[in-house]
């Protein structure tokens, strides 16, 4: 019987998004825990509100980065 | 129709035209600077050799990727003759444009101290990406690094040489580092934290002369000290670019000033970023810059905002000793109170009023991470 792994796979779906502002970058794997963001948690789940720590600037001024 | 004219590719020029054209996507755009358009984070500057980035690297987006991201005709490479504001035209490449509104976004350049010798020319000041290009260029088989001035740039810039190797020596009149922005015991802990790193501080001291030697050069110090170095940077501060504005007849300060409107002295004439003056604040960052740009985005889209200035902390770029600084306003009574974190690295400083008011804090090290919880309760810096 073959069993589906159905769970997110950690690391090689982690990204990372930048400020293109200031250069602050968002790893995924990290998180902001002294933001109250967990380690793992992607950028769709953060608040549309949250601005870059560094800058000030919105979720729309980040792009995501290649690894 | 007549178009929006800004005046500036950098952070605030660029921001400012961002924002505007999420509001109004008809108004005609026009954005003149006298470099070449390049689009780029300021910020990286003083963290790239850490992060291993070229100046290549660093560079987003060209002038003509912006101007086709933004629907704006970029003018590179050209400097505004004259404004006349009866006419409301800018003189620019031989002829004249006519603006709706016009802003000044035309930031500031580095002071350059009255230093003697043979060598002052090839003192290196950075404070856009083609200054950066050539300061990495310089540094190709250099080994020492001398900075004169110890603040913000110059601690940054030391931290990211010294993380890549270089030997870096820091000479200033000041007596520690970063001491317009840090309360004492923290610019201590600062410079013990660099020196242990392997910088040489040459403080108290002045520089008089550079001179060319054989291979780099001689700076000679006060007291009769000499140093020698392969490369030679200037940080010792900015100054708005006023000229241009000046020659147009709006009133400027240490700054072109503005209301908290960002309105200038003349009619559609605005002005934001490095160069600008808002309601008496000179503020040399970027948080700043991207309030600023909101608000004066509505208000050219026909919706008259003011800019709120929250508190804004400033994340200093020097790993080996993390800071969050929000000091308080020069002008404030109070007193500071300090404590170590937990793990005993770095301090937690806070400046509180006569009626224990948070009136402002430095943190470094580990007590960083309270930044978060701290800032909302600061006051406004402008509001």
């Amino acid at each position: 019987m073959m069993i589906l792994f159905s769970g997110l796979r950690r690391g090689g779906m982690m990204k990372k998004w930048q400020c293109i502002i200031c250069g602050f970058i968002y790893d995924e794997a990290a998180g902001l825990p002294e933001s109250g963001i967990a380690p793992g948690t992607s950028w769709n789940d953060i608040s549309d509100n949250w601005v870059c720590p560094d800058c000030g600037a919105v979720k729309e001024d980040f792009e995501m980065v290649e690894l | 129709m007549d178009p929006l004219i800004i005046i500036g590719t950098g952070i605030a020029g660029y921001t400012l035209a961002r924002e505007f054209r999420k509001l109004d996507k008809e108004t005609p755009l026009v954005i003149v600077t006298a470099d070449d358009g390049c689009s780029y984070p300021k910020p990286m500057l003083s963290n790239a050799l850490t992060k291993g980035k070229t100046p290549e690297q660093i560079a987003m987006f060209d002038a003509s990727a912006m101007a086709k991201a933004l629907d704006a005709e970029i003018m590179t490479h050209c400097l505004i003759g004259q404004v006349d504001t009866e006419h409301q035209t800018i003189h620019v490449q031989g002829e004249n444009r006519s603006y709706k509104q016009l802003v000044f976004a035309v930031g500031a350049s580095p002071v350059r101290l009255p230093i003697q010798g043979d060598a002052a020319n090839d003192i290196l000041s950075v404070n856009d990406l083609l200054d950066y290009t050539r300061f990495r260029d310089a540094l190709e088989g250099a080994n020492h690094v001398a900075l004169i001035g110890p603040g913000l740039i110059g601690c940054e810039f030391a931290n990211d040489l010294l993380n890549t190797g270089f030997k870096v020596s820091v000479i200033g009149p000041d007596p520690y580092p970063m001491s317009t922005l840090l309360p004492e015991p923290i610019a201590k802990e600062l410079a013990e934290n660099l020196l242990s790193k392997g910088v040489t501080w040459r403080l108290n001291t002045v520089t008089e002369s550079i001179n060319k030697r054989a291979e780099g050069y001689e700076l000679d110090l006060s007291r009769g000290d000499k140093i020698t170095a392969d490369i030679v940077i200037s940080a010792v501060g900015l100054r708005a670019n006023i000229k241009l504005a000046q020659a147009t007849g709006l009133a400027v300060n240490r700054g072109i000033v503005t209301d908290n409107f960002l309105q200038t002295s003349k009619e559609n004439i605005f002005a934001l970023g490095d160069c600008a003056e808002v309601s008496g604040h000179n503020l040399l960052f970027i948080a700043p810059i991207l309030a600023a740009a909101r608000a004066l985005a509505k208000t050219l889209a026909g919706d008259k905002t003011k800019v709120i200035y929250p508190a804004m902390p400033v994340a200093i770029k020097t790993p080996s000793y993390p800071l969050v600084v929000s000091p308080p306003a020069n002008s404030q009574d109070g007193s500071w109170s300090f404590e170590k974190p937990e793990s005993g690295f770095g301090i937690k400083g806070l400046f509180f009023s006569p009626d224990n008011l948070l009136l402002g804090f430095v943190l470094s090290g580990d007590a960083v991470t309270e930044k978060q919880t701290l800032s909302k309760q600061l006051p406004a810096v402008l509001s």
